[in-house]
């Protein structure tokens, strides 16, 4: 039973992810052109979107207690710092994760 | 051929570390919570969708219902229709390998194939290279995962705070578009909205508003635009 209801919610998780991500493919890729309105969303949308994708990961930082905004405040800030500085993505991730590894285990456990 | 494995294979590698990382923090994950390598594995391979994995885990741990599961993956992947929407023009040539470009357009996928910069001038070898990293990104993310899932049985360590490498990679992403294009004006709308809507809703239900107010907000200079040249 365990087993089957895991089975089912995989499939049903996965069916839906490939759903959103072939629709926009389904409705605009037959013959018809793409709109142009649409054209210009796609050129827009990424930035937002990434943005969005930030606020999304941060959506539970809670301003309750410092250890609730801090850690994830300082991590932030070091990895705007050492991307503009540096340029080189994989130091920026491993950098900040590090950080804020540190900051929730030790300093603010 | 050789050069554009090569430069789809470099193209990729920042997402390697990301993928590796995340996807044993979900192996692990998984495990803790009784499932082991097979499952983490199939989720890999048949859901990809990072941050829905980890919601997985929840939903499975807590006996959701098949109901509840779809609704969330809806609200938690609905942005996947935007980055379909922006790669429509792009993949419509690719006829050979489209089915399985658009199953593997994760955010990170996205981030790499959206701009221009780095794509072969030919449309071929330009479908081999978004094929390439497709690919490669989604074989990181298996492994991570099996990996991940071995890890959990046998070695124990703290991975408390893991899952900011997930924050550290978009934050990357947005400095460098920030850093390299003119739309800091959409970078910032998008952090702004969401701010918003997640004041106005709260946390679990905050996406769906924040895209329509973004798609709204940034339809309008398209508007002005529109109705001047009329």
């Amino acid at each position: 039973m365990h087993d089957i209801h895991a089975v089912i919610l995989i499939a049903i998780i996965a069916a839906v992810t490939m759903l959103l991500r072939f629709l926009p493919f389904l409705i605009f890729n037959g013959n018809h052109e793409v709109p142009r309105y649409i054209l210009y969303l796609g050129d827009k949308l990424p930035y937002a979107i990434m943005g969005m994708l930030i606020m999304y990961c941060l959506r539970g930082v809670s301003f309750g207690a410092l250890a609730g905004w801090l850690p994830s405040l300082l991590a932030v800030a070091a990895v705007v710092a050492l991307h503009v500085w540096k340029r080189n993505t994989l130091l920026s991730i491993i950098g900040g994760t590090a950080l804020y590894m540190f900051l929730v285990q030790v300093v603010f456990a | 051929m050789k050069s554009i494995v090569r430069k789809s294979f470099v193209k990729s590698l920042p997402v390697m570390a990301a993928y590796v990382i995340l996807g044993m923090g979900f192996g692990i994950l998984m495990h803790d919570h009784g499932y082991g390598p097979l499952w983490s594995i199939a989720s890999s391979v048949f859901i990809y969708a990072g941050s829905m994995q980890y919601v997985t885990v929840d939903l499975l741990s807590t006996a959701a219902s098949p109901l509840s599961a779809a609704l969330m993956t809806l609200m938690v992947n609905a942005r996947h229709l935007f980055y379909g929407i922006s790669m429509v023009g792009k993949y419509r040539k690719m006829k050979r390998t489209r089915p399985y470009l658009i199953f593997g357009l994760t955010d990170e996928t996205y981030s790499l194939l959206c701009d221009d910069r780095d794509h072969p001038a030919d449309d071929r070898e330009d479908e081999l290279y978004c094929f390439l990293v497709t690919l490669f990104n989604q074989s990181y993310w298996v492994a991570g995962s099996a990996l991940g899932a071995i890890i959990g049985s046998v070695l124990q360590f703290d991975s408390t705070g893991i899952d900011f490498s997930m924050t550290a990679l978009f934050v990357t992403v947005f400095v460098e578009q920030w850093l390299t294009s003119k739309e800091q004006r959409a970078a910032l709308t998008g952090i702004g909205v969401s701010l918003l809507c997640l004041l106005l809703f709260g946390e679990s239900s905050f996406l769906i508003p924040t895209m329509l107010l973004i798609t709204l907000i940034l339809s309008i200079p398209y508007r002005r635009k529109a109705s001047s040249h009329a």
